[in-house]
């Protein structure tokens, strides 16, 4: 893996990654669960808010708020110009070419409904096909079955092979005239695969088609340039990058957004309204309708100078350490298996323990303070390729520790005694 | 609450060898249940004598939960009227959902009280309700129910 081998080198050269001062950032990492330490390892489900976050809401709510984008007075300019600053730093952070190709959603979910409606009600009929893979999470297979049950589209999936990878060859056998679009996840959020992106989308350009990318587990762990990938959409959320809950972005090349149909009606994403005739607003306002959540917003900006304080590079080399120690002492775990083996992945780590439900095995691990997901992860067809109704999964973020992984080991040792 | 009070040994004992395992071959009531959060999947069929429960067996796939209370609910409604099998079906819902304190309040419970724990566990109630809702399906012919259904007891959000 390339680039966890530069972003290795980065580490070292911007000194030790000291896990413990970031800890002490996080104020609810303090929690006793059970009267066990918390260990928190369900961040690829939703990561947890450090202390500058935190205060940059409370400052916005104590001083700055007023609706956005209207009034003339003191508190709305300042509410305005914090809230369009937050965009600006999205823009960097992801490399958009333009600012108003950022627009701001309820999440990623919100953004892919967002160019199922405006994209895919607009330019896709009846016969037309759209390929999305096995390794999807249901926000982006269910908005396209639902264009499907509309239009008389069809969907068509890229396979995966046992370790949890997309057959690329597969991949580029799907594509015919009828292929219209491309729906694919960076980061698969059930097994941790990182899909070659990139390449898989100068195959569809090479179609004509056009690619939206689900970035909701990658941009929180990667460093993500949207116009290097050369995606056309981009989506994710604010929650699993340390941020605010009810905020996510859609990136979209500025060419598609403008010829898309708006997403909601309302005000803020209209120029002028009669009976006769309304004229929409420009990108990104037209897809804007209604007050926003302004605080989630500037708490989004708020959360990418957190981690650009760190390096996204130097987060990744530590999570990578992180699932190369789980990985290796899973291993020495009898009647436990791994589910996605993904030569190149992120740090999510899904498991089964033969002969116990995952389900059991989160509540035994709840007792000694372990937070872990266990289920289908919104991603039944994933768990259907593997012939599971269910995974434990622990995923990783910036402050977790190699003891951390120990008490998960431990946690499910004792899972197996009871269980013996 | 502690996972020892929960995961008690009848419970273990249940889950590694569940009584009344299968499918009856002559059943006059069958029904499937479903716990779509957690993927719990079962199958209830029983056949009644008259009035009362003759045979009861379940299969599918589960959590320990799940699947102890299947097996201790198929020991205890076996033989019973199906007033008393409603009537038990009743006040299991109403202790695993903390409405009723078996230790305070009259009831036919028995040992099922081991699963009084999951009142604690919201996430964790449907898989002990789920057995207890299917009978209930089974025995008013209906073939289907779902936990996340619109006759879901519990009503909990979740996806």
């Amino acid at each position: 893996m390339t680039q966890t081998g530069s972003a290795l080198q980065a580490v070292r050269a911007a000194g030790e990654y000291d896990v413990e001062r970031i800890r002490a950032d996080f104020p609810i990492l303090d929690l006793q669960v059970n009267g066990k330490p918390l260990v928190f390892l369900d961040n690829a489900a939703s990561s947890q808010m450090p202390q500058v976050v935190i205060d940059r809401l409370v400052q916005y709510q104590t001083a700055e708020h007023a609706n956005i984008h209207r009034g003339v007075h003191y508190l709305s300019e300042t509410a305005t110009l914090a809230y369009e600053g937050a965009r600006r730093k999205v823009q960097r952070f992801i490399n958009a070419k333009e600012e108003r190709e950022v627009i701001y959603t309820r999440g990623t979910t919100d953004a892919i409904n967002l160019v199922m409606q405006g994209y895919g009600r607009a330019f896709l009929g009846e016969g037309d096909e759209i390929i999305v893979s096995q390794l999807e999470h249901h926000s982006n297979i269910v908005p396209w079955q639902m264009l499907c049950e509309e239009k008389g589209t069809k969907l068509r999936v890229i396979p995966c092979n046992d370790a949890g990878e997309l057959l690329l060859d597969e991949y580029a056998k799907l594509f015919s005239d009828r292929t219209k679009f491309v729906a694919i996840t960076h980061v698969s959020n059930a097994l941790g695969t990182i899909n070659p992106v990139r390449e898989m989308i100068a195959t569809a350009h090479s179609h004509g088609v056009p690619v939206l990318v689900d970035g909701a587990q990658a941009v929180p762990h990667m460093k993500v340039d949207v116009q290097d990938l050369d995606c056309d959409f981009y989506a994710f959320s604010g929650h699993k990058m340390c941020g605010p809950t009810g905020i996510g972005i859609l990136y979209g090349k500025a060419k598609l957004l403008e010829k898309m149909k708006p997403y909601q009606g309302g005000g803020d994403m209209i120029l002028s309204v009669t009976f006769e005739k309304t004229t929409y607003n420009v990108i990104p306002h037209k897809f804007e309708a209604g007050t926003p959540p302004i605080a989630a917003g500037i708490g989004l900006g708020a959360t990418i100078d957190y981690l650009e304080s760190i390096g996204i590079d130097r987060i990744a080399a530590h999570e990578h350490e992180l699932l190369e120690y789980a990985t290796d002492a899973f291993k020495t775990l009898k009647g436990v298996r791994i589910v996605g083996t993904a030569k190149n992945k992120a740090a999510v780590l899904s498991f089964v323990v033969q002969g116990v439900h995952p389900h059991d095995v989160g509540t035994i691990l709840n007792e000694d303070g372990v937070a872990v997901r266990t289920g289908h992860h919104c991603a039944q067809p994933v768990m259907q390729r593997f012939g599971i109704p269910a995974t434990a999964r622990a995923s990783f973020y910036l402050y977790n520790t190699m003891q951390e992984v120990d008490a998960l080991v431990a946690g499910i040792r004792r899972v197996q005694k009871i269980f013996g | 609450m502690d996972s020892k009070q929960l995961y008690q040994e009848v419970i273990l004992d249940h889950n590694k060898k569940p009584r009344n395992w299968g499918r009856l071959a002559d059943a006059s009531h069958n029904a499937e249940g479903l716990n779509p959060l957690c993927g719990d999947h079962i199958w209830v069929s029983l056949k009644l004598d008259g009035d009362r429960v003759g045979g009861i067996t379940f299969e599918g796939e589960s959590c320990a939960i799940c699947k102890a209370s299947s097996s201790m609910m198929t020991t205890n409604v076996k033989g019973k009227t199906v007033a008393e099998a409603e009537q038990l079906i009743q006040e299991f819902r109403d202790m695993a959902t903390g409405k009723l304190e078996p230790s305070a309040q009259p009831n036919h419970l028995g040992r099922l009280t081991v699963f009084s724990g999951v009142r604690d566990l919201p996430s964790r109630v449907k898989c002990a309700i789920l057995p207890w809702h299917t009978l209930h399906a089974a025995l008013n012919s209906e073939t289907t129910v779902s936990t996340e259904g619109d006759r879901d007891p519990v009503a909990l959000a979740g996806n």
